[in-house]
């Protein structure tokens, strides 16, 4: 069987009834979000994309999205692009997303960008994804003389346009960066010869990479999808002579799926945790069958090999902070066989967060893995050898994304790989550490059962509760908090890094970053408070929010002690909160009442405002080690 | 009976316009008569022909063509004379 990942094998073929129910849905009433993602988990060809970006355009007006996210897309492009925006709708809901498309005027790329009331500034889009042809960019010829100075043209005109994208639009910006040519001028002397279109796409691709960077933007690295495909494939030289297609019309799909998982992890979409089966998924064989001599893992067998090559890519998933659980049938102590006495294996019980091995139904534990995560069903990736499971697991929690494999173990990891499912647009030191801090978290919850009262166990836990306003550090974590919070997230507002960027140095909101550690392990950043100055000396939240990864440590209260003390000294009299429901966040529906707020507004759609006058406020003794510093200085941390 | 070339040009275009099957498609029929026949939609439709055939246009032929009577003639061309 090959593997063609130009037809996105990791999900499963279109049934043959699609197009029906494609037209059953037309003549419908309404339409939900779970149904478009029930319709885009299959593997689409372009045909069957565009069907469905027609149905969710002829539903535009009566359109449920939840659970979907709405996300507003436009496209900046200098060649042929206006196909590619049903493939994006009909991809977006694959990664949670319910996308809204703008195409910008053919060929008015800086018109669009820096005139005025122009149709893409009415948009006012989230995210603009910037494409620029290398045609167009004046990089088509290859020299001998090394051509330097139209690389800088080239870059200068893209910085130019991202800028703006960002200053004049307040958007997101997605560079999408050039494919290094694979066809030789002089062959494999390409990659020394200055002039040749090789060297300078290669090296335009690296100032992209820079630009990007400096305006927190994400590079959209189609080099790489071409690679991936096969650059002799990616373009269609008579297509492209035709209508300027920029790639071969079948690989639209794939196309759409990358910028729809880049959207998501954007969003905050991208999955947190890897869920394995054990047998013939982590190693050949039935542990409770074969006993720990029978199963085939480790070096010696192809089999062997290709299974723990499955374990090595879980683990390197971890290093970047994805969680890893199992989810297995089979008696508990069989299921720990393997990871504790077999010397082949590389996955080790400490390396599991979660390790769920019974008879209950599959379903069900990965319900209980993401509850004991405290993390949500949407951000599970479930990975199963047999088919009935992955069917049955689909047809009860359809949030959770299972790739489609076959039975060759070889596969699996580029299921996973190339699934985008994991997707990440930043990467921090507290990614590398996460996974163990949920390790450590299932250790604290067995050590909260040994313990006495709550009070005593949050004393033994020597918390040290570091917290200071936001600053470059701590920015991309910032916002990548800001955009995967979603359960105890009182607002859900979603901020880019340059918007919290901006945050900094704004005089008229306060801000914190909060970090926990304890005698377990740092936790990193784990919760971010946003202010904002309102009328009669007041301060309004704006966000607030925190990982469910600290719930129960008090760490809220410890954070409104801390606002309180900055609000009385800028002679602040009153705190308002807002909750505004959303489809995730009813665990904090009363965080401000637990906090002492009074209740001064409730809204029909469950939306709540409330308030603290601060002379009532009392202050708490809190189980953090504790030392008030002055707010006055920006830079104070108010514990340290 | 072996379907003819007219008859699977029609099905595919169907399908790839996302139009009624009982649009009257002739060979007389061109990119004027059906409104979701556009410069791309087109590309679209000479992939999936390429594709039903298994055969290759080049650009000079899918630029010459003027309608559907036109396209049954290049394809009959290539396939060798129609599928009698």
């Amino acid at each position: 069987m090959t593997y063609d990942v130009a037809r996105l094998p990791w999900l499963r073929a279109k049934p043959i009834d699609f197009d029906r129910a494609i037209k059953q849905a037309k003549a419908a009433e309404g339409l939900t979000g779970d149904a478009l993602r029930g319709f885009a988990s299959y593997a689409l060809d372009l045909d069957s994309s565009l069907k469905l970006a027609k149905l969710i355009n002829a539903k535009a007006g009566t359109l449920t999205p939840a659970p979907l996210s709405p996300v507003k897309l436009a496209i900046v492009s200098s060649s042929t692009t206006s196909y590619i925006v049903p493939a994006i709708q009909a991809a977006a809901p694959r990664h949670g997303l319910l996308a809204d498309v703008y195409v910008g005027e053919y060929g008015q790329t800086a018109q669009e960008i820096y005139g005025e009331q122009t149709g893409l500034q009415r948009f006012a889009p989230d995210v603009v994804l910037l494409s620029l042809d290398p045609e167009m960019l004046a990089l088509n010829r290859s020299e001998i003389e090394s051509q330097t100075q139209l690389v800088d043209a080239a870059a200068q005109q893209i910085r130019w346009l991202a800028e703006g994208i960002v200053a004049r639009l307040g958007a997101m910006v997605i560079i999408q960066n050039v494919v290094e040519p694979a066809d030789p001028w002089s062959g494999h002397f390409d990659r020394r010869a200055g002039g040749s279109r090789f060297a300078m796409l290669r090296e335009l691709n690296q100032r992209i990479d820079g630009i990007a960077a400096a305006l927190n933007g994400a590079v959209l690295d189609v080099d790489r999808i071409a690679g991936l495909v096969g650059k002799s494939v990616w373009t269609d030289r008579s297509q492209w002579y035709m209508a300027k297609l920029p790639f071969a019309l079948d690989l639209t799909p794939l196309y759409a799926d990358h910028v729809a998982r880049l959207l998501g992890a954007i969003r905050g979409k991208a999955r947190k945790c890897l869920v394995l089966d054990l047998d013939n998924t982590c190693w050949g064989g039935v542990i409770g069958d074969d006993g720990l001599g029978g199963i085939r893992i480790g070096e010696g067998s192809g089999e062997g090999e290709a299974f723990l090559a499955v374990q090595h890519y879980a683990l390197e998933l971890k290093r970047r902070g994805i969680v890893l659980a199992v989810c297995s049938k089979n008696d508990e102590a069989n299921a720990l066989l393997p990871f504790e006495q077999h010397e082949e294996m590389a996955l080790r019980r400490d390396d599991i967060a979660v390790f769920v091995a019974n008879w209950d139904d599959k379903a069900s534990n990965l319900a209980l893995i993401a509850q004991t995560l405290g993390i949500s069903t949407d951000a599970l990736l479930f990975l199963d050898d047999n088919p009935a499971e992955r069917a049955r697991v689909r047809q009860m929690l359809p949030e959770v994304a299972v790739p489609e494999v076959g039975d060759d173990p070889a596969t699996y990891p580029l299921a996973i790989a190339h699934s985008g499912w994991f997707e990440a647009v930043a990467m921090t030191a507290d990614d590398a550490a996460r996974a163990d801090q949920y390790r450590a978290n299932a250790v604290r919850t067995e050590a909260a059962q040994k313990l006495g009262s709550l009070d005593e166990y949050l004393q033994s836990l020597d918390m040290v509760c570091a917290m200071r306003p936001f600053d470059a550090l701590g920015r991309e974590r910032i916002a990548q908090l800001i955009n995967k919070s979603n359960q105890f997230n009182l607002t859900t507002r979603r901020y880019t890094a340059a918007e919290v960027a901006a945050l900094e140095t704004d005089p008229s909101v306060f801000t914190l970053q909060i970090r926990l550690t304890d005698r377990f392990g740092d936790n990193g950043m784990i919760a971010v408070v946003i202010f904002r100055a309102g009328d009669e000396r007041s301060w309004v939240c704006d966000s607030w929010l925190m990982s469910c990864r600290v719930l129960g440590r008090r760490v809220e209260e410890a954070t409104l002690q801390a606002v309180v003390a900055a609000a009385r000294q800028a002679g602040i009299s009153r705190l308002i909160g807002r909750y505004i429901p959303s489809a995730k966040n009813g665990m904090v529906a009363d965080h401000f009442e637990k906090l002492g707020f009074q209740r001064i507004s409730l809204e029909a759609d469950g939306e709540s405002t409330w308030a603290l006058d601060l002379a009532d406020y009392v202050e708490k003794a809190l189980p953090f080690q504790y030392s008030p510093v002055s707010l006055g200085d920006h830079d104070a941390r108010i514990y340290a | 009976m072996p379907e003819s070339t007219l008859e699977a040009i029609k099905e595919t275009m169907v399908d790839i316009f996302d139009i009624d099957d009982d649009v009257a498609i002739g060979p007389d029929t061109s990119a004027a008569d059906i409104e979701e026949w556009d410069s791309l939609s087109h590309i679209r439709l000479i992939v999936a022909l390429e594709r039903h055939f298994g055969i290759k246009f080049k650009n000079a032929e899918v630029e010459g063509l003027k309608n559907v009577g036109d396209l049954v003639a290049v394809i009959d061309a290539k396939t060798g004379g129609g599928n009698a």
